[in-house]
C-alpha cells in the first residue's frame, strides 16, 4: 500500500503517489454512495470523535455520514461551547478525549498549527479538517478527486483559483496539492487577499480576472471569508463583485468547457454569481459535495488500516 | 599581596581588540595587575590555573526578565542570578514589563532589595518610561533615577503617541537618563506571530513584514532628533533597519542599538512545524536578515548582543502557535550560542565580548565589561571548543523554554566571578 501516514494533517506531507492510492479508493466510494445499500464495514467496531472548535455544519455533516457508511461509531463535539469557556487548554481536552480511546479524531481549530499540536499528544488517528488558515486536506482532496472526474484527468491543466487566497486553508492545500500533481495554477484576487511570498509559491498572481481567466480548464472559486477580516481589505462588496466576482462574462474567457467549483458555503452576489452556480452545464458545486463524503471515507478508512497494521504489530 | 592569581589563561581584551596568553590578578575585588610578559607573578593568596582556557570579562546582559514582582512561578532573583553565574552573566539589567511594572521608585525598591537578597550576580534594574508601561504619561523619572534606575523602557509595548514619547525623552535628556526603544510600527505588527513570507504563508500564520522594524526606528531616530535623548535600540533584527542606524550613527546622534543572541543565530525556518519555544518577539527573522546583523555586529554598527532573556512556563507555551506566549530563556544558553558565531568565523572572540560586555558596560556608565586594572573583577573562564548537547532540564531557570534544547552545542562556562569572588564553578 502507498498510504503509510499515521494521520492526515496536511496535503504537504503527501506523496503524489499517496494521493492517488486516496482518490482511487474514493472512486470506489463514489459507487458505493450511489448504491441503495450505502453499508461498509471498513470503520466497524472503532470509534471517530468529531471535535470542532470552529462552526462547522457541511464539513461536519460530511465525515459524521462518512464515518457512519463505514461502521464507525460517531459522536460530535461542539467544542466552542464546552471547555474552551472553561478555561481548559486544548492539550487537556485532547488528553482527556484520548483517555476515552478513540480510533479517529477530526478536528478543526481557528488556530493554524492546532491540529498539529493535538495530533502529537493522543494516540488514535487525527485527520486536519481545518486548522486557521493552514490547511484543509479533505477539502483539497474532494476538488482533485471532482476535477479529475470532470477533465478525466488531474495533471497539465490550468487551473484559477480566485478569490481571499490570504485567509483561505481551502487555497493554500489546493495549492499544494494540484501543484504535486503538476498543473499550472493561477491566483486571482486583490493584492490584499494575497499572502505575502507568493511569488516563491510556484504560481502565477494575477489581479484582473479576466486576464486571469484566459484559457483556463478549472475555475475555484473561495468564499470571500468576511468573518476573518480584520476589516478593510476591499473596499466594498460591490466593487468586489464587480471585479473578481464570478458571472458569465468573466467566465467567457475560460476554455468553453471549463468548470466552475466553490468549496461552499457560497455568498452569491458578492463572489458568485447565483445564476451561474446553478448552472449545471458548468458548475459542479454539488458534485464537490458528494464527493466529499467519499474523499472522507477514504481517508479514514487508509488512517484505520494503518493504525490496524501498527497495533496488530504492538 | 593579591586575593586571586588566575594563571595560564587566554586573555580576551575587548577594548585592545586581541587574545593574548598570560595571568591577571586580583585585589579588593578588582583586577589589580594583568601579566602577559615574562616577568614574574606576584605572590596572591589562591592561585587558579586556568589550563589554557579563556578568560574575558564577564558578560552585562541588557533586557533580561525576572518575574518579580508577579509571576515568580517562572523565574524569580535566584534562579535568574543562578542561571547567569552559569552562563558568565555577571552583570544583569532587568526590564521592567513585569506585573505589575516596575513604574514607581517604592516597585523599584523592592526589586534592589529582593536583588540583593537573592542574586549572586551584579543586578541593575530599568524603570518602565511611561506608566503602566500604557505609553500615555511619564514615570517619575528623577526619582527612579535617584533610586537606581539605570536606564528606561517600555520593552514591547511601543509608546505610540509621539508627543508623550517626545516629552519623556527630552525629560530624560534634562536628566541624563538613557531611554530604550523597541523599533516596531505597532500598527504593522499588531497580532503577528511570524515574519511574513513564504513560510510563514504557507504555516498559516499571521505575519509582520520586517518593515515595520525599520518604521519604528526611523519615527524614533527622528524623535532623538528632535529632542536630543540618548537613546538604545533594544533589538535590531532585519537588515532594512540598517541603513537609517548607520545614518543616525553619521549624524553624530546619541543612538546604540542592541540584538538579541536568538535573532544571530536561528532564523525563521527554525520556526518549522509549529514549534512555540522559536516564538519571538520580534519573530525570527529570514536567513539573510541573520547574515546582516551579525555582519553588523562584526562591524560595530550593532553595538551589544542581549539574552532577551523572557522565561515563560510550560502552559504558556503548550498552546498552538498563535496564541502561545513569545520569549525565550537565554542567561545560560548565551555564551555557547555566541561561539556558534566564532566558530562560523562571522564575529571574532574580541568583538563578540565588545558586545556582550564592553559596550553595553560603557553605554550604562560601568566600569565593568574590560580587562583594565582597577576594573572590577567581573570574569568569566570558559573553553570555546567543549562540546555538549544541551538539555533544558538542566537549566537553573525556573523557566526552560529555550530552543537550544536538543542542540549540539560548543563553549561550556568554567568559573564565574563577581568581584573577585567565585560564582559559578563547574564541578
Amino acid at each position: 500500500m502507498t498510504f503509510t501516514h499515521r494521520h492526515l494533517l496536511g496535503i504537504e506531507h503527501l506523496r503524489p503517489e499517496e494521493i492517488v492510492t486516496l482518490l482511487d479508493l474514493a472512486d470506489d466510494y463514489v459507487t458505493l454512495n450511489r448504491a441503495a445499500e450505502k453499508h461498509g464495514a471498513a470503520l466497524a467496531g472503532l470509534t471517530q470523535i468529531n471535535m470542532f472548535f470552529e462552526n462547522s455544519t457541511r464539513t461536519q455533516a460530511s465525515f459524521e455520514l462518512a464515518g457512519k457508511r463505514l461502521g464507525a461509531d460517531v459522536m460530535n463535539m461542539a467544542m466552542q461551547a464546552s471547555s474552551i469557556t472553561k478555561g481548559e487548554t486544548l492539550i487537556d481536552t485532547a488528553m482527556t478525549l484520548n483517555a476515552m480511546h478513540p480510533d479517529l479524531l477530526v478536528v478543526r481549530h481557528p488556530h493554524s498549527g492546532a491540529v498539529d499540536l493535538l495530533a502529537q499528544k493522543v494516540n488514535c488517528a487525527v485527520l486536519n479538517a481545518g486548522d486557521g488558515r493552514h490547511e484543509h486536506p479533505t477539502q483539497a482532496l474532494l476538488d482533485a478527486l471532482t476535477i479529475r472526474r470532470a477533465k478525466g484527468r488531474l495533471h497539465r491543466l490550468n487551473i484559477a483559483i480566485c478569490g481571499d487566497i490570504a485567509h483561505s486553508r481551502v487555497a493554500r492545500s489546493n495549492i499544494i496539492l494540484l501543484g504535486k500533481m503538476e498543473n499550472r495554477i493561477r491566483l486571482i484576487g486583490p493584492p490584499t487577499l494575497m499572502p505575502a511570498g507568493i511569488n516563491e509559491f510556484g504560481v502565477e498572481v494575477y489581479d484582473n480576472m479576466q486576464k486571469g481567466l484566459d484559457d483556463v480548464d478549472v475555475v475555484m472559486m473561495l468564499r470571500l471569508q468576511r468573518e476573518r477580516m480584520d476589516g478593510g481589505f476591499i473596499p466594498s462588496e460591490r466593487e468586489y463583485y464587480h471585479r473578481f466576482g464570478l458571472d458569465a462574462d468573466k467566465l467567457a474567457h475560460a476554455k468553453p468547457d471549463a468548470i466552475v467549483m466553490h468549496p461552499g458555503p457560497m455568498n452569491r452576489g458578492v463572489e458568485i454569481d447565483g445564476t451561474l452556480a446553478d448552472d449545471i452545464n458548468r458548475s459542479v458545486i454539488q458534485d464537490q459535495v458528494e464527493m466529499g463524503v467519499a474523499v472522507r471515507m477514504a481517508a479514514m478508512d487508509l488512517l484505520a488500516r494503518n493504525l490496524r497494521t501498527v497495533r496488530g504489530a504492538a | 599581596m593579591m586575593d586571586i592569581l588566575l594563571t595560564n589563561a587566554k586573555l580576551i581584551d575587548p577594548e585592545a581588540g586581541g587574545v593574548t596568553f598570560g595571568a591577571l590578578a586580583v585585589r579588593d575585588g578588582k583586577i589589580a595587575a594583568i601579566i602577559t610578559d615574562d616577568s614574574p607573578l606576584p605572590a596572591a593568596r589562591e592561585t587558579i590555573d586556568c589550563n589554557r582556557k579563556h578568560l574575558a570579562p564577564g558578560i552585562v546582559d541588557i533586557g533580561v526578565k525576572v518575574c518579580e514582582p508577579g509571576e515568580r512561578h517562572k523565574e524569580s532573583f535566584g534562579t535568574a542570578g543562578l542561571a547567569a553565574a552559569a552562563g558568565g552573566v555577571t552583570t544583569m539589567v532587568t526590564r521592567p514589563d513585569t506585573d505589575p511594572a516596575i513604574d514607581n521608585p517604592e516597585t523599584l525598591e523592592f526589586v534592589i532589595r529582593r536583588a540583593r537578597e537573592a542574586a549572586p550576580v551584579n543586578v541593575l534594574p530599568m524603570a518602565a518610561l511611561t506608566k503602566g508601561r500604557q505609553g500615555r504619561e511619564m514615570t517619575e523619572i528623577g526619582f527612579l533615577l535617584d533610586a537606581g534606575a539605570v536606564a528606561f523602557t517600555d520593552c514591547d509595548h511601543v509608546v505610540t503617541d509621539s508627543k508623550v514619547l517626545g516629552r519623556a525623552l527630552a525629560y530624560a535628556r534634562s536628566l541624563g537618563a538613557l531611554v530604550l526603544g523597541h523599533p516596531q510600527d505597532p500598527g504593522l505588527s499588531a497580532g503577528a506571530a511570524a515574519t511574513s513570507g513564504k513560510f510563514a504563508s504557507l504555516r498559516g500564520l499571521p505575519a509582520v513584514s520586517p518593515m515595520a522594524e525599520r518604521m519604528g526606528l526611523d519615527r524614533d531616530i527622528a524623535m532623538i532628533e528632535m529632542t536630543g535623548a540618548r537613546y538604545h535600540a533594544d533589538q535590531i533584527t532585519a537588515a532594512r533597519a540598517l541603513p537609517p542606524l548607520e545614518r543616525a550613527k553619521q549624524n553624530g546622534f546619541d543612538i546604540t542599538a542592541g540584538t538579541s543572541i536568538h535573532h544571530l543565530t536561528l532564523n525563521a525556518l527554525d520556526v518549522a512545524d509549529y514549534r512555540t519555544f522559536f516564538k519571538l518577539k520580534p519573530p525570527l527573522r529570514d536567513e539573510e536578515d541573520r547574515l546582516a546583523i551579525a555582519e553588523a555586529v562584526q562591524t560595530g554598527l550593532i553595538d551589544v548582543i542581549s539574552s532577551m532573556h523572557t522565561p515563560q512556563d510550560e502552559e504558556s507555551k503548550r498552546l498552538p502557535f498563535e496564541a502561545a506566549a513569545s520569549g525565550a530563556v537565554a542567561l545560560e544558553t548565551l555564551l555557547p550560542a555566541a561561539m556558534q558565531l566564532f566558530h562560523a568565523g562571522s564575529i571574532d572572540l574580541p568583538t563578540l565580548w565588545r558586545a556582550m560586555s564592553l559596550n553595553p558596560a560603557k553605554r550604562l556608565g560601568l566600569p565593568s565589561g574590560r580587562l583594565a586594572i582597577g576594573a572590577p573583577a567581573d570574569l568569566v573562564v570558559f573553553d570555546p571548543h567543549a562540546p555538549f548537547v544541551m538539555d533544558r532540564t538542566m537549566l537553573h531557570s525556573k523557566s526552560r523554554n529555550t530552543p537550544f534544547d536538543g542542540a549540539r552545542m560548543q563553549g561550556k562556562v568554567i568559573a564565574t566571578y563577581v568581584a573577585g569572588a567565585p560564582v559559578y564553578q563547574r564541578s
